[in-house]
C-alpha cells in the first residue's frame, strides 16, 4: 500500500517473547503449546490464595541473553505488579517489571543498515488463553469465554523498541531480524504462528519535520503479513483523519486479518490506571558483573556478525545501506536465518565456491530438515564437480538432494544416476552437428544476438538426456563464431 | 511539598476508585467510604506531609537479592481438582460471561 | 478476676505443649487421650466463645492416632507429638475449607496445604481446628469476621483483640495447647496480651508465608501463640525456616529457642541493655497498662538487666505509614477474589459481562471493614496520589528502620505496652475507624521494620484483665527475646 505523499509514519514496536525454559516463571509448571486445556497448572499459576512465586533462574538466564544480544545494559532488575482485571489473568494483577527493567538501552541494526533502538528488554509473565463461544466467537458480542490457564505464568520478554522504523517494510525486516536473534540465542523459538513471539505496533503519523504524532496501538499481528498490512492501513486511517481535519484519538485498536482493518477495543472513558508498585512477593534482581560476563561470553554468534562473515568469505556486502538489497545478499539472508552459514563456511573451507555454495544452500537446502545432517565435505565435492564442469546445474541439484535423502559420496551417486559429464569430443561432435543442423540461428549467434545461445545449449541438453554442461556448451559455440 | 488540600479526595474519586477495584457500592457506601478515606487520608497527612528529601523507600524489610529455582518440572495439580473449585467450569475449562474488551 | 463470666483455663490446668509432647513421646499419655480432654472443653465451652469456623474431628482423630502408632512402633513422633494446636483460618489447609472468615471464600478448598501446615504435621502435632479471624485478617477485635465474633475467654463480654482473636481464644479457652495466628500489624502480639497468651511475631522471613492468604505481603509473619514462652519458642522452632517455596524465606532464626528460654529462667538477663521507647509508652496508653510495663522493667533489673528510656521518634508515623502499606497491598492481594476460579460468584440480574460479575461478586463477598481498606490501598497507589501517599510511606519505613537500627546501637532489647488498654467491649471501637486502628499503634513498627517482637503476659490491670508487654529486638534476635520473656514471665 502506498502512504500519500507528504507524510511519514512513526512506527515503535513491542515485541513479546516467549521463554524456551522447561517452567513457568514463577512455578514448577511445564511450559508448554499444546497441553490439554488447564493440565499444566498448579496454585501459583493459578494465583491460588496464599501461593507465592520463586523466579525461574533459567528465565533471568535467557533475559540475559537477549538483553545482551541486543547490545542493551543488563542492571539491578525490580518486578512491579500491574494491576487490572481480567480474567485470563489469575491473580487480577501481572507481575512485570516496571521502572527498573533487567536490559535497558540497546539496539538492532536491521540488515540494511538501519540501527533501531531498543528501549527496554523486560521480563514479566503470560496470561492464560479465553476463547470466547457463542454470538460471532469474537470477544465482542460472545456469549461467555473459557478460560486456559496452561499459558499462565510463562515467561515473556517484552521488548520495546524506539519509535525509530518508518515503514512497514522496515518494521518486517525488525520483526524477521529480532526472530532470527531470539532465535540464535536459545532463548526464544520465535515461533509467531504458535505465539511464542507477539507483536503489538504503535502507529502514529506527521509532516515531515514535525513532532510525533498521537499513536495508536495496534494488536492482534499475528504474522508479517498482517503486521504490513495493518500499519499500512492504521497509517492511512490517521493521515485520513487529520486531513479531514478530526483528530487522532490514542488508544488500543484491533487488526482484523478478515476485514483488513482495525478497530477500538476499549472506550476511552476507561482510562487505565494500573497502580503499578513493587511486587512483594518477590526480591530484587541484581546479576553480578561475572554473570553478565558469563552470558556475553557464551552468547554464539548473532545473525548479523554471521552475515558479515559470510559477506567476507564471498566477496559480497552484507551491510547495504541503501534499501535495494542486492539478490546475492538475500541468498546471504536466507543462508544465516535457515542456520546454515555453519554448514557453507565449512564446505568453502573444504575447497568450494563460497558464492556457489551460498546460492546452492539458499535454494536447494532451505526447508529440508535434514539439511543440518548434510556432510560439508561431501557438499564442497558436488559443489567442485559442478565447477570443473562434470556435472551440469541439474544434476548438481539432483545429487544434493540424493546426499539429503540418503546421504552417500557424491562421486558415487553421481556413476550411479549415469552423470558421468560427456566427454569434450562428444561434446565438440554435438555442437558440431547442431551448427550444420541450424545455420541461420548460427549465423545470428555469430552476429552478436546473446537470445540465440540460449537456443543452443537448450538443444545441447535435449539431444544429451540433461548430460551436457550448459557452460562448456556456451564456450564451444563462442569458440566457433570466433567470439572469444 | 503540597497542602492538604490540594490532596481533597472527593465523592467523585471515591466512585473512580471503585471502579478501579471492581467493587459494585451502593450509594450509600459511598457516603460512608468517602467520609471514612477522608478521615483517614487526614490523619495519613503527618507521613504525606513529611519532608523526606534523600530518604530511600523500602519496598521490603529484607536485604535479599537473587532467589532463584531450578527450571525443573514439578507436578502440576489434578486438573479435576483444580476445576471443583471453580464456580462454573466447561470443557475443561473455566467458564465466565463474556469479556468486553480490556477495562 | 473482675470478669462477668469466663471460661479461660489457665496453664496451670492445662498441660503446656511441651509437658504434653513430652509425656507423649515417652509413652507417658497417648496423643488420644490428650486429643479427647480437649475436645471435651471445644464441646463445652465452643458454643459460648466462638473461636473456631472449623472443629476437625476425625482428621485430628486420625493425627492423634497416627502419632500413637509411631510411638508405638518407637519411631521419633516428633518435637510436637500429640500437641493439639489450632490454625488461623487463614492458612491454606488441603481439602478443608479455608475461609478468611469471609463469604467470597465460601466452597473453597485449597488443593495443597500451607508450609506451616506440613511442618507441624510432620513434627507430630495435632491440628484441632481453623480459627476465626476479622475477615482476611483485618481488624484488632475479631468482630469483623462474616462469621459473627469471637468472645474472650476471660470475660465473654469482651473481643479476644483480633485478627487473630480465634486462635488466641482456642488457646485461652483450652481448646488447643497452642495455636498458629499471622501478624501483619500486632494481629498476634495484641490478642495474646487481651488474652493472657504469649504471642510471637517473628522476623520477617524466619517463617514460610507459603500457603498463608497474604493481607500485606511485605508485612505479614506468622508465629505461636502459648501459654508459656517455652511453648511458644517450641512452636516456632518446628514452623522456622528456610522454604523454597517463598522467596522472601530467610534460615532459621535461632538452632534453639528452647533453650534461650531455659537460659532466662535459670540465669536471667544479666548485662543485658533493656529500653523503654518514650514514645510508645505515654500518651494514649491506659495508665494501668503503663504500670504493668515498670512491673516488667523492674523484672529484667532484678534479674540483671540495666533499663533505661530511649527515644525511637519515627514511630510516631507507623500507624499513618502502616494504613498506606498495607491497604495498598492489600488491595492487589484482594484482587485474585474475582468469582472466576474460585470461591463466590455472583452474576448481577440482567447484566452478562464478566466485569459486572467481577464488581457484584466482590461487592457481596467483602465485608465493609476489606471494602474500606481495598478502597483505601487503591487510592493510595493511583495515578497522582502514588507518591504522596504510597512512595512517603515507604520512605517512612526506612526512617523508621534507621531509628530502630540507631536504638539497637546502645540497647539489646526495646520495652512498651502491647495493647493500649485490656480487653474492651464489643462495638466500643467500630464507630470510627481511626479508633480500631489506634489499638496497633505499638505493634506496627516492628512490621515495618520486619523485626521480630514478643508479647508476654505481665499480670492484670485495674479490671482484672491479662495485660501484655512487648519486646522488641532487631533482625533474628528471637533467642534474645524469648530469654528477657523467660524473665518477665517468671514473675508472674
Ligand atoms: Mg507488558
Ligand atoms: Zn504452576
Amino acid at each position: 500500500m502506498v502512504i500519500k505523499a507528504g507524510w511519514e509514519i512513526v512506527i515503535g514496536l513491542e515485541v513479546h517473547a516467549e521463554l524456551a525454559t522447561a517452567t513457568k516463571l514463577f512455578c514448577g509448571c511445564a511450559n508448554a503449546f499444546g497441553s490439554e486445556p488447564n493440565t499444566n497448572v498448579c496454585p501459583v499459576c493459578l494465583g491460588l490464595p496464599g501461593s507465592l512465586p520463586v523466579l525461574n533462574e533459567q528465565a533471568v538466564e535467557y533475559a540475559m541473553r537477549i538483553g545482551t544480544a541486543l547490545h542493551c545494559e543488563i542492571r539491578r532488575s525490580v518486578f512491579s505488579r500491574k494491576n487490572y482485571f481480567y480474567p485470563d489473568m489469575p491473580k487480577d494483577y501481572q507481575v512485570t517489571q516496571y521502572d527498573l527493567p533487567i536490559n535497558s538501552d540497546g539496539y538492532l541494526d536491521l540488515p540494511n543498515g538501519k540501527r533501531i533502538s531498543i528501549v527496554r528488554a523486560h521480563m514479566e509473565e503470560d496470561t492464560g488463553k479465553s476463547t470466547h463461544f457463542g454470538g460471532t466467537g469474537r470477544i465482542q458480542g460472545s456469549d461467555g469465554s473459557l478460560v486456559d490457564y496452561n499459558r499462565s505464568g510463562v515467561p515473556l520478554v517484552e521488548i520495546v523498541s524506539g519509535p525509530d522504523l518508518t515503514s512497514a517494510d522496515d518494521a518486517k525486516a525488525y520483526v524477521a531480524e529480532m526472530r532470527s536473534i531470539l532465535v540464535a540465542t536459545g532463548g526464544s523459538d520465535g515461533k509467531m504462528e504458535e505465539g511464542s513471539m507477539r507483536v503489538d505496533a504503535n502507529v502514529s503519523v506527521r509532516r515531515p519535520g514535525q513532532p510525533l504524532g498521537t499513536r495508536c496501538e495496534i494488536k492482534n499481528l499475528n504474522s508479517l503479513r498482517s503486521l504490513v498490512r495493518a500499519i499500512d492501513y492504521e497509517a492511512n486511517r490517521q493521515i485520513d483523519m487529520l486531513e479531514a481535519g478530526e483528530r487522532v484519538t490514542q488508544e488500543t485498536r484491533h487488526w482484523s486479518e478478515d476485514d483488513g482493518r482495525t478497530s477500538s477495543m476499549r472506550s476511552k472513558e476507561e482510562a487505565m490506571d494500573y497502580r503499578y508498585f513493587p511486587e512483594p512477593d518477590l526480591v530484587p534482581l541484581d546479576p553480578s558483573p561475572e554473570w553478565v560476563a558469563r552470558v556475553a561470553a557464551g552468547l554464539p554468534a548473532m545473525p548479523h556478525d554471521r552475515r558479515r562473515l559470510l559477506a567476507t568469505a564471498t566477496g559480497w556486502s552484507a551491510d547495504r545501506s541503501d534499501s535495494g538489497m542486492a539478490p546475492d545478499n538475500d541468498a546471504v539472508l536466507t543462508v544465516v536465518e535457515q542456520d546454515l552459514d555453519a554448514l557453507v563456511l565449512a564446505a568453502v573451507a573444504a575447497g568450494a565456491d563460497a558464492r556457489r555454495a551460498v546460492n546452492r544452500a539458499a535454494n536447494e537446502l532451505t526447508g529440508s530438515s535434514r539439511a543440518a545432517l548434510l556432510d560439508p565435505g561431501a557438499f564442497a565435492t558436488v559443489l567442485r564437480l559442478e565447477d570443473d564442469g562434470r556435472l551440469t546445474a541439474t544434476q548438481a541439484k539432483a545429487v544434493i538432494g540424493e546426499l539429503l535423502e540418503h546421504g552417500g559420496d557424491p562421486v558415487a551417486i553421481a556413476a550411479a544416476k549415469g552423470y558421468e559429464a560427456l566427454d569434450t569430443s562428444v561434446l565438440e561432435g554435438l555442437v558440431d552437428e547442431l551448427i550444420a543442423a541450424h545455420p541461420a540461428e548460427f549465423e545470428r549467434l555469430r552476429g552478436g544476438d546473446p537470445k540465440v545461445g540460449g537456443f543452443f545449449v537448450g538443444a545441447a541438453m535435449k539431444r544429451s538426456g540433461g548430460k551436457a554442461d550448459g557452460k562448456a556448451v556456451t564456450a564451444l559455440l563462442r569458440s566457433k563464431a570466433g567470439l572469444s | 511539598m503540597s497542602e492538604p488540600a490540594a490532596r481533597g479526595l472527593t465523592r467523585d474519586d471515591v466512585v473512580h476508585v471503585a471502579k478501579l477495584a471492581r467493587l459494585a457500592l451502593t450509594d450509600a457506601e459511598i457516603d460512608r467510604y468517602t467520609a471514612d478515606l477522608a478521615g483517614i487520608l487526614g490523619h495519613a497527612e503527618d507521613v504525606a506531609s513529611l519532608d523526606t528529601e534523600g530518604v530511600e523507600p523500602t519496598a521490603h524489610p529484607l536485604p535479599l537479592v537473587n532467589v532463584f529455582r531450578a527450571d525443573v518440572v514439578r507436578p502440576s495439580l489434578d486438573r479435576e481438582e483444580v476445576l471443583a473449585c471453580a464456580p462454573s467450569s466447561d470443557q475443561h475449562q473455566f467458564r465466565v460471561p463474556s469479556i468486553l474488551g480490556i477495562a | 478476676m473482675g470478669a462477668s463470666h469466663a471460661v479461660h483455663v489457665g496453664p496451670g490446668s492445662s498441660e503446656t505443649a511441651v509437658s504434653i509432647a513430652d509425656d507423649v513421646r515417652a509413652g507417658r499419655r497417648s496423643a488420644q487421650a490428650v486429643l479427647a480432654l480437649h475436645r471435651t472443653r471445644i464441646d463445652t465451652a465452643e458454643a459460648e466463645v466462638h473461636a473456631f469456623n472449623l472443629v476437625l474431628t476425625d482428621q485430628a482423630a486420625e493425627a492423634a492416632a497416627r502419632v500413637d502408632e509411631t510411638v508405638a512402633s518407637g519411631r521419633d513422633p516428633g518435637p510436637l507429638a500429640g500437641v493439639p494446636i489450632a490454625l488461623k483460618d487463614n492458612m491454606c489447609t488441603r481439602g478443608l475449607a479455608t475461609t478468611c472468615s469471609s463469604r467470597i471464600l465460601e466452597g473453597w478448598r485449597p488443593p495443597y496445604d500451607a508450609t506451616v501446615v506440613s511442618r507441624l504435621a510432620a513434627a507430630g502435632a495435632v491440628i484441632v481446628g481453623k480459627t476465626n479471624l476479622d475477615e482476611f485478617a483485618m481488624g484488632s477485635s475479631t468482630e469483623n469476621s462474616a462469621f459473627g465474633p469471637t468472645r474472650n475467654p476471660h470475660d465473654l463480654e469482651r473481643v479476644p483483640g483480633g485478627s487473630s482473636g480465634g486462635s488466641a481464644a482456642a488457646v485461652a479457652a483450652g481448646f488447643a495447647a497452642a495455636s498458629l495466628g499471622s501478624d501483619t500489624g500486632g494481629s498476634i502480639r495484641q490478642p495474646a496480651s487481651l488474652c493472657g497468651l504469649v504471642g510471637v511475631k517473628p522476623t520477617y522471613g524466619a517463617v514460610s508465608r507459603y500457603g498463608l492468604i497474604a493481607f500485606a505481603s511485605s508485612l505479614d509473619q506468622i508465629g505461636p501463640f502459648a501459654h508459656t514462652v517455652e511453648d511458644a519458642a517450641l512452636v516456632l522452632e518446628v514452623i522456622a525456616g528456610h522454604d523454597p517455596m517463598d522467596s522472601t524465606s530467610i534460615e532459621s532464626p535461632a538452632p534453639s529457642l528452647v533453650s534461650a528460654v531455659q537460659q532466662g529462667h535459670a540465669d536471667g538477663v544479666h548485662g543485658l541493655r533493656i529500653g523503654i521507647v518514650t514514645e510508645l509508652s505515654g500518651e494514649g496508653i491506659s495508665a494501668d497498662v503503663l504500670a504493668r510495663v515498670e512491673v516488667a522493667a523492674n523484672r529484667l533489673r532484678d534479674a540483671g538487666a540495666t533499663v533505661d528510656h530511649v527515644s525511637v521518634p519515627s514511630t510516631v508515623l507507623g500507624l499513618s505509614a502502616y494504613y498506606l502499606i498495607a491497604p495498598a497491598e492489600a488491595s492487589s492481594n484482594l484482587a485474585r477474589f474475582d468469582g472466576v476460579r474460585f470461591g463466590l460468584r455472583m452474576v448481577p440480574e440482567g447484566s452478562a459481562n464478566v466485569q459486572d460479575m467481577m464488581a457484584a461478586t466482590r461487592a457481596a463477598g467483602f465485608g465493609a471493614e476489606v471494602k474500606r481498606r481495598i478502597m483505601l490501598g487503591t487510592y493510595a497507589l493511583s495515578a497522582g496520589y502514588y507518591d504522596a501517599y504510597y512512595g512517603q510511606a515507604q520512605k517512612v519505613r526506612t526512617l523508621i528502620i534507621n531509628d530502630f537500627q540507631r536504638a539497637y546501637q546502645s540497647f539489646d532489647v526495646l520495652l512498651t505496652p502491647t495493647s493500649p488498654t485490656t480487653a474492651f467491649a464489643f462495638g466500643a471501637k467500630t464507630a470510627d475507624p481511626m479508633t480500631m486502628y489506634i489499638n496497633d499503634v505499638c505493634t506496627i513498627p516492628s512490621n515495618l521494620s520486619g523485626d521480630p517482637a514478643i508479647s508476654v503476659p505481665c499480670g492484670v490491670g485495674d479490671d482484672g484483665l491479662p495485660v501484655g508487654v512487648q519486646l522488641l529486638g532487631p533482625a533474628l534476635s528471637e533467642a534474645l527475646l524469648f530469654r528477657c520473656a523467660a524473665v518477665i514471665e517468671k514473675g508472674n
